[in-house]
C-alpha cells in the first residue's frame, strides 16, 4: 500500500514538474490579487497593516480554488482516474495521496511566499511566523475540502463557477479562524488558540474528506 | 438505464474460468456500460454482479485485485514516458514489476525503442499498445475486461493481442471483450452475447 | 400498514396529493392564527416598540431554514445509503422551500435591523450564518441543476448535503466566535425582547404554520419531480391521459 501511495505522490509531482506553468500561474494569481487590494483601498499604512492577514487569506482561498480544477480533471479526461478507482488500494488512500501532492504544488508555494507579500503591507515582522503557520495549517484543509467539491463537479459544465459556489461556504470557518490567528497575534493576545483550532480542523478534514471525496468520485465516474 | 433510455434488461450470464466472452452489438447498444457494470464502475439499475459467489460491492479491493480493465480511453498520461506509464499502472493495480519486465512487455507489443519517449509524441496506435502492454504483465490476473482492444491497432499488433488473450484463456482465466472487428479468437469455450437482440450463446 | 408500499413513486404519488391538500389547509389556518397572535394579541415591546413584531416571521423562518436543511440531508443520506429513488426526490423537493425560508429570515432580519440599529445589514453571527446557509442551499440546487443524469444528481447532491450538515455547526460556531471578537458596542440580535407568554405562543404557532406549509410545498414539488422523472413509465402516461 505504501508503494502505491508513494507512486501516486511521485506521479503527481512529476506531472506538475513537467507542466510547471500550471503551478506558476496559480502562484502568480495569488501575488496579483494580493497586490490589487492596496490599489483598491488606498496606500495608507495603518489600514493596510490591519487588513493584511485578511487579504492574504482571501487571496489564498481564491488561488486555492483556482488550482482545484487541476486535481481530477486531467485524470478523468484521459482515463487514468478510472484505473485508480479499480486499483488495489482503497480509493480514500489514493485520494489522500493526490490531495497531498496537490497541496505541495498549490498550497505550499503560497505559504512560502506569504511572508514576502505581508511585508508589502508593512505587517510586523515578528508576526510573520504566525501568518505563515496559519496558512501552512489552513491551506491543506482548503485542499481537502476542495477535493470533495472537485470530485462532485467532475466533468460538469459550469465548472469553475459551480465549484466555487459549492466550496466557498465550506471554506468560511477556515478563513475566519486562519485570519483570526494573525489578528489575535497582532492585538497581543497570541494566535495559539486559533492555530490549535486550525490543527484540529486539519486532523478532522484529513480523517473524513478523502473518504467523502472517494464516494463523490465513484458517483461522478459512473 | 442510461439517462432516460433503457439499455438492456434481464441479462443473465455466468463466465467460468478458462472461458472467453465476446459481447457484440450496434453502437449505443450498451456494450461499454455492460463492461463497466461488470467491473463495478457503474451500478446496475437492477441486479447484481458476483465474483466467486459474492457480490462485488462487498468484495471491493479483493475483487479489483483480480481484475484488469482496459477501457476506451488509454489511461495514459501524455507527460509521462511509456515506461513510466506502464510502471505506474502496474503499481496502482498492485502488480509488482521489475524494470526489465516493463521493457519486455513494451517490446512484446512492438514498442521496442519507445520506453523513454513521452506519450505525447506517440501515435494513437502506439498509445493503445502501451495501454495493452499491461496485459503482458497481468498473467496472474484471473479476469480481463477489454473494451474494444483492437481499435487503432495494425495487423501485427492485433495478432499479438489475440495471442495474449488466447494464452490467458488457456491459463484458466476469464476474458470478456467487445469488438467491432469480425475476427474470432481461437480459444477454449467461447460465449457470445449480442446486445440489442437478446442473449445467444 | 405496509409502509414500504409507499416507497414506490407510483403509490406515493396519490398519497402525496391528498396529504399536500390537507397540510395546505392546516398551514393556512396555523399561519393565520400565528399572524393574528403576533400582530394583534402580543403586547408592545418596551424597548423596540412595534417594529419587533417582525420577529414572529423572522424567528420561525430561521428555525425552519435550519430544520429543513437537516431534513433534506436526512432524505438525501437515506437515498445514498439505500439507493431508493423516492428519498432523493424528497431531498430535491425540500431544497427550494428551505432556501425560501432562509431568504425570508435574511430579509426580515434586515427589515428588523433598519429601525432598530439604523442599518440594513449587520454582520451579526446569526444573519451571517443564515447567509452562508443560503449559499449552501443554492450550491445544492445548482449542483443538481448542472447534472443531467437524475441518479448522479441525487447521489452527488446527497454527498454535498451531508458534507454541509457536518459543516453547519462548525460554520455557526466560527461565525459566532468571529462576531463576538469583532463586536463593538452594537446590540446583539440574540437579545430578543423578554418573552411574554403570548409572544412565545405566537412564534410557536407560526413555526407550526411554516412547517405545515413546508410539508405541503415539498409534497407538491415531489409530485412534479416524480412525473418528470418517471414520464416514460405507464402510470404517468395513464395519469396524463386521465387528467387531459
Amino acid at each position: 500500500m505504501t508503494a502505491a501511495l508513494r507512486c501516486v505522490i511521485v506521479r503527481d509531482l512529476l506531472l506538475a514538474a513537467r507542466r510547471s506553468s500550471d503551478v506558476l500561474t496559480v502562484l502568480l494569481f495569488f501575488v496579483i490579487v494580493v497586490s490589487l487590494f492596496p490599489l483598491g483601498v488606498g496606500p495608507e499604512p495603518a489600514l493596510l497593516r490591519t487588513i493584511a492577514p485578511g487579504v492574504i487569506w482571501v487571496a489564498a482561498l481564491l488561488a486555492s480554488m483556482l488550482a482545484l480544477q487541476r486535481m481530477f480533471a486531467s485524470d478523468h479526461a484521459d482515463g487514468t482516474l478510472e484505473q485508480m478507482l479499480l486499483g488495489a488500494t482503497p480509493l480514500g488512500i489514493t485520494v489522500a495521496a493526490k490531495v497531498f501532492a496537490h497541496w505541495v504544488t498549490s498550497g505550499l508555494p503560497l505559504v512560502l511566499i506569504s511572508p514576502v507579500l505581508a511585508l508589502q503591507f508593512d505587517f510586523p515582522q515578528e508576526l510573520l511566523g504566525v501568518l505563515a503557520l496559519s496558512l501552512a495549517l489552513g491551506t491543506p484543509v482548503l485542499s481537502l475540502i476542495g477535493a470533495i467539491g472537485a470530485a462532485l463537479t467532475l466533468g460538469l459544465r459550469g465548472g469553475g463557477a459551480l465549484l466555487s459556489l459549492l466550496v466557498l461556504p465550506l471554506y468560511v470557518p477556515v478563513l475566519i479562524i486562519g485570519a483570526g490567528a494573525s489578528e489575535a497575534a497582532a492585538s497581543g493576545l497570541g494566535g495559539h488558540a486559533q492555530l490549535l483550532l486550525l490543527g484540529a480542523l486539519l486532523v478532522f478534514a484529513w480523517a473524513f474528506a478523502p473518504w467523502a471525496t472517494a464516494v463523490a468520485l465513484r458517483i461522478s465516474v459512473e | 438505464m442510461r439517462g432516460e433510455r433503457k439499455l438492456f434488461g434481464a441479462l443473465n450470464f455466468t463466465l467460468p474460468g478458462g472461458e472467453l466472452l465476446r459481447i457484440g452489438g450496434a453502437n449505443g447498444s450498451g456494450k461499454t456500460s455492460l463492461l463497466r457494470i461488470a467491473c463495478g464502475l457503474l451500478e446496475p439499475t437492477r441486479g447484481e454482479v458476483r465474483w466467486g459467489g459474492e457480490d462485488i460491492r462487498r468484495l471491493q479491493e479483493e475483487f479489483r485485485r483480480q481484475l484488469v480493465y482496459i477501457g476506451h480511453a488509454d489511461a495514459i498520461k501524455e507527460d509521462l514516458t511509456s515506461a513510466e506509464n506502464l510502471q505506474i499502472a502496474c503499481t496502482l493495480a498492485g502488480v509488482r514489476t521489475r524494470p526489465a519486465q516493463i521493457g519486455e512487455a513494451l517490446r512484446r507489443l512492438g514498442l521496442a525503442g519507445c520506453e523513454h519517449l513521452l506519450a505525447r509524441v506517440l501515435s494513437r496506435g502506439q498509445r493503445r499498445r502501451v495501454a495493452l502492454a499491461r496485459l503482458a504483465l497481468s498473467e496472474q490476473v484471473p479476469l480481463w475486461v477489454l473494451d474494444e482492444p483492437f481499435t487503432a491497432l495494425d495487423a501485427a499488433a492485433m495478432d499479438c493481442v489475440r495471442g495474449m488473450i488466447a494464452e490467458q484463456v488457456a491459463r484458466g482465466a476469464s476474458v470478456i471483450y467487445t469488438t467491432h472487428h469480425g475476427t474470432e479468437i481461437a480459444a477454449g469455450t467461447a460465449q457470445r452475447i449480442e446486445l440489442g437482440s437478446g442473449p445467444s450463446a | 400498514m405496509n409502509w414500504f408500499k409507499y416507497s414506490s413513486p407510483q403509490t406515493f404519488f396519490s398519497l402525496a396529493g391528498k396529504l399536500a391538500a390537507w397540510f395546505g389547509v392546516l398551514a393556512a389556518i396555523a399561519c393565520g392564527l400565528g399572524l393574528y397572535l403576533g400582530f394583534f394579541v402580543a403586547p408592545t415591546d418596551a424597548q423596540q416598540g412595534e417594529a419587533y413584531r417582525i420577529i414572529f416571521i423572522h424567528v420561525p423562518a430561521a428555525w425552519m431554514s435550519m430544520f429543513l436543511y437537516l431534513v433534506m440531508a436526512f432524505w438525501a443520506g437515506l437515498g445514498l445509503a439505500f439507493n431508493t429513488r423516492l428519498s432523493g426526490m424528497m431531498a430535491s423537493a425540500i431544497a427550494p422551500t428551505g432556501a425560501l425560508f432562509t431568504f425570508l429570515a435574511l430579509w426580515t432580519g434586515s427589515l428588523w435591523g433598519k429601525p432598530t440599529w439604523g442599518t440594513w445589514w449587520v454582520w451579526d453571527a446569526r444573519l451571517t450564518s443564515e447567509l452562508i446557509l443560503l449559499f449552501l442551499y443554492f450550491g445544492f440546487m445548482a449542483l443538481q441543476a448542472a447534472i443531467d443524469d437524475p441518479r448522479r444528481a441525487d447521489k452527488a447532491g446527497a454527498v454535498l448535503a451531508l458534507v454541509g450538515v457536518v459543516n453547519i455547526p462548525i460554520i455557526y460556531f466560527s461565525v459566532k466566535w468571529w462576531n463576538t471578537l469583532h463586536q463593538g458596542a452594537s446590540v446583539s440580535l440574540t437579545k430578543a425582547p423578554t418573552m411574554a407568554a403570548t409572544m412565545l405562543t405566537g412564534m410557536a404557532v407560526m413555526a407550526c404554520g411554516f412547517w405545515f406549509y413546508s410539508i405541503a410545498a415539498a409534497l407538491m414539488r415531489a409530485r412534479c419531480i416524480m412525473l418528470e422523472r418517471e414520464r416514460a413509465s405507464e402510470w404517468v402516461v395513464e395519469y396524463a391521459r386521465g387528467s387531459a
